[in-house]
């Protein structure tokens, strides 16, 4: 059993082994988690948030909801989740798109590619390069609130994650899991105040 | 005019479209379909980023005044006309298992270049001739293509959405590698594989004035046209 606590602002990597339960859980509650997962074994196979929207045909990730690579194959299935949906349209906040979104002079604050960027650059099984921006795909959102409409339009909505709710994953093969444990001060993603996050991995019998 | 060329229903196309370079899409058939992905000319390695697109403008579909985001904040190409009104950047491309399950399988030896070319192996081939791969294969826009997003978020590809002639205007802003696949929509539920042709034709646009439609449709527009001139001043 593996169980670390995630400050905001800090990313997490590690391998979840085939059959290895990972849980992700909101402690103060209304914090988006920007996740990506990757085939350990070959890394260029990773998850493909239209993959999985496609396969499933809808947008919302949730219990029962089978996380596909951009190969096709699965990667790992939601076995619990007492949030309710997850969004992976959203992405992941960037600098560059910090200036886009909120003004220019946002362009320094602290940001979830930042954080996956310098966790690929340091983590001994992506270091020297094997992982780069170049494998910074669309990425899942966990507990965050991305409403679209009927209309086509795109809400960032105030969450429905609360303190203590969770998601667990069922690892289909091994899996090398990166997260951003998102400092997005903007916008009501993690409710204007980015919080910890507890993540934990273990074997099933 | 600068130049015209047909990609046949089935078959994918790439080159390079300068800044400055509208690129005319106009379908060939009904409920056609084109898959698109864009990357910087000069850095391949930015590229066209959906999410960031996505919540930029606060949609989950494109049309006029629409533009299309890189993941560095800049805009590779604008949507300055569009006689279809939807097109779909949430569902991706198919894959050789889909195309096989849905449609039947084929193969050269017998089909010729009637045969079923996936989304996937098409954008491959394109990326390949730009030394791209897999890894530089992110989620793509499908013009021509209506699918709406109901309360429970399912998702419905609109049947009889496009018609033969309708066409889209994309101006970039960017020198830009384009790939495209004239293939169907992954949730298409037709039983034979027909994609109509997809009709090309690059004109010289003129740059955006202080009151483009695309430029002036948000306020993250207008910065990010900001990004994009940044890098092009002389």
């Amino acid at each position: 059993m593996n169980d670390e606590v995630v400050p905001a602002g800090e990313p997490w990597m590690g391998v979840v082994r085939r059959g290895q339960s990972l849980r992700i859980v909101d402690l103060e509650g209304n914090q988006a988690v920007d996740t990506l997962f990757y085939n350990a074994a070959d890394t260029a196979e990773h998850y493909s948030a239209q993959n999985t929207i496609q396969a499933q045909g809808r947008i919302y990730l949730t219990t029962g909801t089978v996380l596909l690579s951009n190969r096709g194959n699965p990667l790992l299935r939601i076995e619990e989740d007492t949030c309710g949906r997850h969004d992976t349209l959203g992405g992941a906040c960037s600098a560059e798109s910090n200036t886009v979104r909120y003004a220019l002079e946002k362009r320094s604050m602290h940001s979830c590619r930042d954080s996956f960027l310098l966790a690929l650059a340091q983590h001994p099984q992506t270091s020297g390069g094997a992982l780069t921006k170049r494998d910074l795909p669309s990425n899942i959102n966990f507990f965050m609130n991305v409403p679209v409409t009927p209309a086509g339009e795109l809400r960032f909505a105030d969450g429905i994650s609360a303190a203590g709710r969770h998601v667990q994953l069922r690892a289909l093969i091994d899996t090398l899991v990166l997260i951003s444990n998102c400092p997005q001060l903007n916008n009501p993603c993690n409710a204007y105040n980015p919080t910890p996050i507890r993540v934990m991995t273990w074997d099933n019998a | 005019m600068l130049w015209e060329e047909e990609i046949p229903g089935g078959a994918h196309w790439s080159g390079v479209l300068r800044r400055g370079v509208v690129l005319r899409l106009i379908a060939g058939g009904d409920d056609a379909n084109v898959a698109a992905l864009f990357y910087s000319r000069e850095q391949p390695l930015e590229r066209y980023n959906m999410a960031d697109t996505l919540k930029a403008q606060h949609i989950a579909h494109l049309t006029t005044g629409c533009v299309c985001y890189s993941d560095m904040g800049r805009i590779l190409c604008s949507i300055t006309a569009d006689s279809c009104g939807w097109h779909d950047p949430l569902c991706g491309l198919t894959d050789a298992a889909h195309i096989t399950s849905r449609y039947g399988a084929t193969r050269f030896q017998e089909q010729r270049n009637q045969r079923y070319v996936s989304g996937r192996d098409a954008m491959l081939v394109e990326l390949g001739k730009y030394g791209l791969n897999e890894r530089d294969l992110v989620a793509n826009i499908n013009f021509f293509s209506k699918v709406a997003v109901d309360e429970a978020g399912a998702l419905k590809l609109a049947a009889g959405h496009s018609r033969a002639g309708q066409y889209v205007d994309l101006r970039f802003e960017m020198d830009t590698i384009v790939a495209l696949h004239a293939g169907p929509h992954p949730l298409a539920t037709a039983t034979r594989y027909a994609p109509p042709a997809i009709r090309l034709q690059a004109r010289r646009g003129t740059p955006p004035a202080a009151d483009d439609p695309c430029r002036v449709r948000c306020p993250e527009n207008a910065r990010g046209y900001i990004n994009t001139e940044r890098m092009y001043l002389p």
